[in-house]
This record gives C-alpha cells, sequence and structure tokens, in this order.
C-alpha cells in the first residue's frame, strides 16, 4: 500500500479499494457487536462545558425570539464564512455554518422571496441591492418554477389540495455519501468524477450536455470542500487516518452540504457503523480511549444539534417547529445475514444520555427481529427515557433498498450514495373526496378547482356512486400534481443544484420521484361511514354539500377491522397507480409516502367537513396513524390497521406518531426494558421466591 | 357458546406477565365505589361472540403475545364460566398462557354444580390475579356493596387446586390503606400456597369522567388519587407481614 492510502493501514481490502464503494469496505471491516452498554462512557468535562455554553446560546436565542443572528449579505457557499467555533481548545469536532455558532446563513438560490422574507419576519434586512440581483440578474428556483405553472397548478395550490410544495425552498431529501470523504480523501474522489466526465458520450444532446455540466458543478464543489477544510487547518486531500480524522473529514463533507443548501430535510446518511471500524482499530492499536472517542461523537453530535437554517413563521408553521432532519440511520441487517450493530451505534445513541434528550440528530434505529438482544433492550430503555429514537423496519426495506440504505427525512429510504429523490409534499386526499361530491368545486374558496364533474347530488352518499366519483378525481389530481412536481424538479435541477451533495453519489444514480398522502385515515373513515353507516348530506344554499350527518355505526381505521382498514390499503393503492401513469422528470421512479409528523395540521385547517363526521379545520392524524381517539382496540391493533397499508405502493415510507404515557409500557415500563417487578422479592432485597418470569419482555 | 364482551385491549402490559391480549367481559355483581369501568356492571349490555370469534382476533397479533397471553377481566368474568372455559380450552390446545382476572365473588361453596364448573375452568387457567380489596367484612361490604366471604373462600379454593395466584390489591388513601388492613392482607396471603406476586396498585381518579357519562354520582368524588410512594408503602408493610407469618410455619 503506497504512503497515499496511510489510512487504509490495517484494513482487509476488497471491492472498495478499485472503486468508491462504502458498502464494500464496511462489508469486510466492521465488526458487529454483541455486548451490552456497560462500555459507555460519562461524558468529559469539555463536553460538559462546551454542552453549558450551547445551553446558554439556545437560551439567548429563544429570548431573541427564535434567531440569535442572520446574515444578509453574504451568500452562503461552501467556502462564503471563515472558521466557526464554540471553544477551538476544546472542540474536538470542528465546524460551524458560518463564522460563528448560531448565526444562520442567507440562501437565496430556492427562492429570493423567501429568503429575504426570512430575514424579516425575523427583524433582518436584507440590502436591496441582494434583492434586485437575485431578481432581476440571476434568476432563483422559485421564479423559474412560477414561469411555468399553469393556472390550473397555481389554483391546485393555493386551494391547498396540494400543499407544502418545495416551489419556494430548498427540496433537501438528499443525502451525500459524507463516508466517501473519510474513507478516500478528496482528491480521489475529484478524480472519479473527472474520470465521470471524460467518459460521457460524445454526442451533445441534451442529457449529455447536463451531464457534463453538472459533473464540473461537482468537481467545483468538492474543490471547494478541501478549501473549507484547510481554512479550519486540515487536509482532508487523503484519506482520513484514525478515528477523529474520520469524523471529522465525514462532518466536513456534510458541513459543506448545509453550507450550500438550504433543505427540507438535510439527512445524514448511515455513519456510524462505517465509523466504528476506525474506533475499532483506533482502540485496538491503542491510539485512542474510549472516553476519548465518546468525545469525539458527542462533540459531533453536539454540531448536528446546532445544524442552523433560515427559515420563515410559515415554513415553522407547516413542520411546527424549526426542523433540520437531520437523520442517521443505525443498525438494520446485513444481506449477508450479520447485524450491523456496533459499539459506534451504541456510542452515538449514548448522546441523548450525554447530551440529553433531543429531537436532532434524527436518530432513527433501522430495526430487525434479527437485531441483537442487548441492543433491543438498550433501544427500549434509552426510548422510554428520552423520547428520540425513531425506528423504522429494516426487514420491511432491506427486500427493496439492500443494506447499505440511509433514511432521509422521516421515512424515505435510499441507498446511500447510489439513490437520490425527488422531494414532493403531500397531495391531500382527504379534500379529493370533498371534490369528488361537489363536482371539483372547492369546499372552502366555493372555486371551481378541479375539473367540472357531475356533483352528486342524492340525500344520502351511495358508497358505489362515491367511488367512482372519487376515482377519476384522484386521476385528475394525480397528474396535476405530477406535472407540478416535474416543473419543480427541473427548476431545482436548473437553478439550485445540489452539487456537493450529488458529488458524493455514484455517476449514475437512481432517481426517485416521491409524492405523498395526506388524510389517509380521514378517507378511509369517511368511505366506511358512507358504506356501513348512512352518510346525509348538508348543502347550503347553492347546492354545495359543505356538511355530513353520520346516522350510525361504521368500522373506523385503528381497530384491526378489516372492512375498513381494506378500504384504506385499496385508496393507496388506486392513488398510486393514478400516479404511476404519469410522466416523470429526469426517469424518475415514482413512489408515494403516507407521513406527515406535523403538516397534518395545516392540511386540516384548509379542508372543510368531511363525511366520517371531522368537523372543518381539524387536524387529520399524521401520516398513517388512525383519527385521534377513533382506535379503542389498543395499540397492537392500532398498529395491525397500519401495518395493513402495502408498502409497495407506498416504498417512500409509512409513518404512525405514537406516544405512550408513563406506565403503560407494563409496571414501571419494565416489560420492555426489563422484568416486571411484582414479584414477592422486594423486601430489603431479600428474594422470597424466585423470579417466575424471568423472560418477559419483548 | 356466546359470551357477553364489553371490549379488547390489544396492548394489554400491566394484566399478567408480558404483553397480552385482555379481554373485558360484560357485566358485574359488585360496585366497587372506586371502579373505573362502571360501564362493565350492565349484565344485559355488551357483544355476544363466540370463543371462536375472540381468539380469531387474538391469532391475527400472536406474534406480539408471543411471551404474553391472553387475559380475561370485566367485569366479573366468572359471571360467565361456561364461556371462559371454553375461551381457555381452546386457548391451552394452541399454548396459549391464559391469565384470569377476577374479584372471585361469584364463589359459592358447596354447590357442586357450580363447583365443578369452576375446576374445569381452573383446569385449563394458568395464572389467576385475584383483587382483593379490604379483609374486615363490613368494610367490604361498604366499598363494594357486599362481603368478602365468598372471595375469600376462592382464594382458598384455588390455592388448594395448586393454580398459581397473583394478588391485585388496590391503595385507596382513607379507605384501606390503615397499617391494621395490610397486616390482614399480609397475613391472609400467607396462608395461600400458590401466591407468586402481590401487585399494589395507586387508586387513581380517571373513570371519573366515564360516571359522568353515565349520569352516575362518582361515590369517592373527593378523594385524591394515590401516589406510587403510598402504594409503595402498602406492598412493603404487606410483605413484610406476609413474610413474618410464611417464617412461623
Amino acid at each position: 500500500m503506497n504512503d497515499l492510502y496511510k489510512g487504509w493501514d490495517g484494513f482487509e481490502g476488497g471491492t472498495w479499494v478499485k472503486e468508491i464503494n462504502v458498502r464494500s469496505f464496511i462489508r469486510h471491516n466492521y465488526t458487529p457487536y454483541d455486548g451490552d452498554d456497560a462500555f459507555l462512557q460519562a461524558p468529559t468535562q469539555a463536553t460538559l462545558t462546551l454542552w453549558d455554553q450551547v445551553t446558554e446560546l439556545s437560551r439567548q436565542e429563544l429570548e431573541a425570539g427564535g434567531v440569535l443572528d442572520m446574515d444578509t449579505d453574504v451568500v452562503s457557499t461552501i467556502t462564503s464564512h471563515a472558521p466557526g467555533y464554540l471553544n477551538k481548545e476544546l472542540e474536538q469536532i470542528v465546524g460551524f455554518q458560518t463564522e460563528k455558532p448560531f448565526k444562520r446563513a442567507f440562501m437565496p438560490y430556492g427562492g429570493i422571496r423567501t429568503a429575504k422574507r426570512a430575514c424579516e419576519d425575523n427583524g433582518y434586512h436584507v440590502p436591496d441591492q441582494m434583492d434586485e440581483f437575485f431578481t432581476n440578474h440571476r434568476k432563483t428556483h422559485n421564479a423559474g418554477v412560477f414561469d411555468v405553472y399553469t393556472p390550473e397548478m397555481r389554483a391546485c395550490r393555493s386551494s391547498h389540495i396540494i400543499t407544502g410544495l418545495p416551489d419556494a425552498y430548498g427540496r433537501g431529501r438528499i443525502i451525500g455519501d459524507y463516508r466517501r470523504v473519510a474513507l478516500y480523501g478528496v482528491d480521489r474522489l475529484i478524480e472519479d468524477k473527472e474520470e465521470q466526465k471524460r467518459t460521457t458520450r460524445s454526442a451533445m444532446y441534451e442529457e449529455i450536455i447536463r451531464d457534463r455540466e453538472e459533473l464540473a458543478e461537482q468537481i467545483r464543489a468538492l474543490h471547494q470542500l478541501k478549501q473549507m477544510a484547510l481554512s479550519y487547518g486540515f487536509d482532508i486531500s487523503k484519506p482520513a487516518a484514525n478515528v477523529k480524522e474520520a469524523i471529522q473529514w465525514l462532518y466536513f463533507g456534510y458541513l459543506a452540504a448545509i453550507k450550500e443548501q438550504n433543505g427540507a430535510a438535510m439527512s445524514l446518511g448511515r455513519t456510524s457503523t462505517f465509523l466504528d471500524i476506525y474506533a475499532q482499530r483506533d482502540l485496538e492499536k491503542g491510539l485512542f480511549t474510549e472516553t476519548e472517542i465518546q468525545e469525539m461523537v458527542d462533540h459531533f453530535i453536539m454540531k448536528l444539534r446546532l445544524v442552523k437554517f433560515a427559515r420563515t413563521p410559515e415554513y415553522n408553521a407547516l413542520f411546527s417547529g424549526d426542523p433540520q432532519w437531520v437523520t442517521e440511520s443505525i443498525g438494520g441487517v446485513a444481506i449477508d445475514g450479520r447485524h450491523l450493530v456496533t459499539k459506534m451505534s451504541y456510542r452515538y445513541l449514548h448522546t441523548l444520555k450525554n447530551l440529553g434528550p433531543s429531537p436532532e440528530p434524527n436518530l432513527t434505529v433501522l430495526w430487525s427481529v434479527n437485531l441483537p438482544e442487548n441492543f433491543k433492550r438498550y433501544c427500549a430503555k434509552i426510548s422510554i427515557e428520552t423520547s428520540s429514537i425513531q425506528y423504522e423496519n429494516d426487514d420491511l426495506m432491506r427486500f427493496t433498498h439492500g443494506d447499505d440504505y440511509a433514511i432521509a427525512c422521516c421515512v424515505s429510504s435510499m441507498r446511500v450514495g447510489k439513490e437520490m429523490q425527488f422531494f414532493g409534499a403531500r397531495a391531500n386526499l382527504a379534500k379529493c373526496l370533498l371534490y369528488a361530491i361537489n363536482g371539483g368545486v372547492d369546499e372552502v374558496s366555493k372555486k371551481q378547482v378541479g375539473p367540472e364533474f357531475t356533483p352528486i347530488t342524492s340525500e344520502y352518499l351511495d358508497y358505489d356512486e362515491v367511488m367512482r366519483k372519487y376515482d377519476a378525481m384522484m386521476q385528475w389530481l394525480a397528474e396535476v400534481y405530477v406535472n407540478t412536481l416535474n416543473v419543480i424538479h427541473y427548476m431545482h435541477d436548473k437553478y439550485c443544484y445540489e452539487k456537493l451533495q450529488m458529488a458524493l453519489h455514484d455517476k449514475n444514480v437512481t432517481r426517485w420521484f416521491a409524492t405523498g398522502i395526506a388524510g389517509l385515515s380521514v378517507v378511509a373513515d369517511s368511505l366506511s361511514a358512507i358504506k356501513y353507516a348512512k352518510v346525509k348530506v348538508i348543502r347550503d344554499e347553492s347546492g354545495l354539500a359543505v356538511d355530513y350527518k353520520v346516522e350510525g355505526d361504521f368500522p373506523k381505521f385503528g381497530n384491526d377491522d378489516d372492512r375498513v382498514d381494506e378500504i384504506a390499503r385499496e385508496i393507496v393503492h388506486i392513488f398510486m397507480e393514478h400516479i404511476r401513469k404519469n410522466h416523470t422528470y429526469r426517469n424518475s421512479i415514482p413512489t408515494t409516502s403516507i407521513l406527515t409528523i406535523t403538516s397534518n395540521v395545516v392540511y386540516g385547517k384548509a379542508t372543510g367537513n368531511t363525511p366520517d363526521g371531522r368537523k372543518a379545520g381539524e387536524a387529520f392524524a399524521p401520516g398513517a396513524n388512525p383519527m385521534h381517539r377513533r382506535d379503542t382496540n389498543g395499540a397492537v391493533a392500532s398498529l395491525a390497521s397500519v401495518s395493513k397499508l402495502p408498502f409497495i405502493d407506498a416504498q417512500d415510507g409509512i409513518s404512525n406518531t405514537f406516544s405512550i404515557i408513563p406506565g403503560a409500557l407494563g409496571k414501571e415500563d419494565r416489560i420492555f426494558a426489563g422484568d416486571l417487578d411484582v414479584e414477592l422479592d422486594c423486601i430489603n432485597g431479600a428474594c422470597m421466591t424466585p423470579t417466575l418470569f424471568d423472560d418477559m419482555d419483548d | 357458546m356466546e359470551g357477553r364482551i364489553h371490549s379488547f385491549e390489544s396492548f394489554g402490559t400491566v394484566d399478567g406477565p408480558g404483553i397480552r391480549f385482555v379481554v373485558f367481559l360484560q357485566g358485574c355483581p359488585l360496585r366497587c365505589q372506586y371502579c373505573h369501568n362502571p360501564d362493565t356492571w350492565d349484565k344485559n349490555g355488551g357483544q355476544l361472540m363466540t370463543p371462536e370469534q375472540v381468539l380469531a382476533r387474538y391469532d391475527k397479533n400472536k406474534v406480539f403475545y408471543q411471551k404474553g397471553g391472553i387475559t380475561v377481566t370485566g367485569g366479573e368474568p366468572l359471571l360467565q364460566p361456561e364461556f371462559v372455559t371454553e375461551l381457555f380450552a381452546l386457548c391451552k390446545k394452541k399454548g396459549i398462557h391464559t391469565c384470569l382476572d377476577t374479584s372471585g365473588c361469584t364463589f359459592r361453596f358447596g354447590d357442586e354444580g357450580y363447583l365443578a364448573q369452576l375446576d374445569a375452568l381452573l383446569a385449563v387457567t394458568d395464572l389467576i390475579m385475584l383483587d382483593l380489596k379490604i379483609m374486615d367484612p363490613q368494610k367490604h361490604r361498604q366499598l363494594t356493596g357486599a362481603d368478602n366471604k365468598g372471595i375469600l373462600s376462592f382464594a382458598r379454593y384455588v390455592g388448594q387446586k395448586g393454580v398459581a395466584m397473583w394478588i391485585r390489591h388496590v391503595c385507596i388513601p382513607t379507605v384501606n390503606d390503615c397499617p391494621d388492613d395490610w397486616r390482614a392482607l399480609g397475613t391472609f396471603m400467607a396462608t395461600l400456597p400458590t401466591v407468586k406476586a402481590l401487585d399494589v396498585l395507586p387508586y387513581h381518579t380517571l373513570g371519573v369522567n366515564k360516571y359522568e357519562e353515565m349520569g352516575l354520582t362518582y361515590p369517592l368524588k373527593d378523594l385524591p388519587a394515590a401516589t406510587k410512594q403510598q402504594a409503595d408503602e402498602a406492598k412493603t408493610y404487606i410483605l413484610e407481614q406476609f413474610r413474618l407469618e410464611r417464617q412461623k410455619k
């Protein structure tokens, strides 16, 4: 091995040596860990000091109304800012988006109006010449989209039958393979991209021209990445030589992405088991202690907690807060049957203890029945203590996405560095049902938004008639929705291209065309009411159906009742089939998600009374959740209903938001994390009878 | 054979070992002042289902219950002993752990038909969760509307039959939380050969709004909920007495 690749000393070779292939590196080198959490170390003094500083800054930020400082006259790029630190002496892992922590960067490429408003709504003024430049001289993504939108698209947008479209802000949801920076060093990645550019076809039709231009952009971004790292005193042109460098190199890759893009979800990937390979090697060499490694991880995660973007109050209302979706996927099982849990998986989760609970980064455990028992217990324990872990079904996703995928945002799975997605917000299927009943007239604005189909005029709703009209209305919605997204992604690629993130992808990426559904449980319950009870229509003087009276009881989604669960399944399938009928931008593969974590509130606000008895303005249930308080048979039945939804038709993910009150996981919450404490063994520690049920967890 | 079912809980974590499918039966002869399920009292309410239909619901999600099982509670499940026996017999054929959560109040000593039915049920029951409210018969009558003679006989009978038993006890401030009550309970428990566990629950007020919905007056209206500390104190006290009694033997 030549000097250049000193960082690889002690690693087992494989395909990864010859080509950019992080998965191969992991396969050949990682050490599965079956032990428990006893090895984990408490935070160091430096960590506590830094975290105190962060806590104080967070307090000041909150006091200042949510924003502590903002840039208004420097357009953020990978190299736009001087290095920033909390405390240079103490930080093991360094780097901020701007020259100081808690200062939000100015990112106008998604749309100057949104970027400007994000500043002005927080009390910061954007210089007029900046506004003028991005209005008259340098076009933005937002401007491009609105040049092309049809009147119908605009109408759908303003009536909220399609909502949350990324047409004025960064679409996000793309995960760069930041591990590549650590494993290969930037020079090798540049070399690889140069090679890709050299080998494009020579006939210059549109696709090739675009590819070559994008590759040039990617190469430029990689050079900037190197330069940015250099400003912090690190030469990342070569592979990282130890775990500390590996974390730092990887973080620089991610940092460059969040300096360049203010995306709706800027996820990290699947990095813990990769980094564990370095940690394991360094521990064996005696280069670092466990305490030192945990400190690096704590400081790394601390940085991920401090990712900040300039956003408007509306944006925060849509997402209920200021989320970044720095999702990191942990665990899972490999194709060869070995689980992918390492000590680093524990170290990441342990930050929730060392630094306290936090929604960010969004630590996501890829759950499989084949995860080691100790790790399952540990996850349960940390979940109960911190409520900060998200779970995803690895057994389901591994089937279609292999064993090196990661989650973007909340549920969107993609092979790291090999797949990307075009984020597509959501279509409001509950409103679509009302359009079917009202012949395309919006029940709130009373405008003709959808096609002018014959409205339903009967006193009571007939299931077959409603379904027939709903099917046609869904077909219309799917078409206008997909085409709206086609416009958006064309323009995003053109004016707000994610060059650094795409530089950390293969040349031939698979593109997912993500769509989404909101209001599924409202629709399922409404159709169930129409089918199994009687639903009387209440119309206003113009004949528009504005309210519904349900006579009798009906099966409700969330009770493991096939009568209604089957309706939900069918709706997802029908809608997805309509989506599939349309042309999708850049040969992308259409998918849908049944996902809203918070925006269900906003969707509900914009939707009138529905036939399930839900009142106008009332929030939808999040994601694929049953409607609030309608699931009356307990958690398993509720989850069973959700689990009947067809993943194959909703491959971009199905979410279920689940809260459990203390005590509901058994006495002292110990059904999951330990043994039940009702045996006769608790007097002064003296056991009177042996523990009878010592295996009751799980 | 059909049973009167009040409702189901598909994720029971406090009604026996592991995660359990809990079947609430309709109808109860007691009128406990602190009852949080007054909607299960009416013997004529609920929906009629066969044991097979109930078991089908369990089977749909049985993967969750591998280390748990099925618990039948109520209401008072022993108002429908034939139904429960049939259901549990089906469970045992499939190797499902069965737990009966009862007050024991329907016990009729000397009634041979009744005892034969009970024996049949006990033969397919892995665990009895017996709710002992208070030992003093007078106070028991005041609290539940009936004395506890039958309940105590039931406990002894189950013990003799060798069926494992968990004792449950709700700690209700000012009603059953004096040392005399606890001592009496510990002493009685020590006479039960198959008792495996004691679970003391703090009295809570979550049932109050059900009374309002049903237009009933809640008898313990002004009584505050018990704290976990109070329940722990009661448990320690009862177990101390239990141990003393056992050591005597």
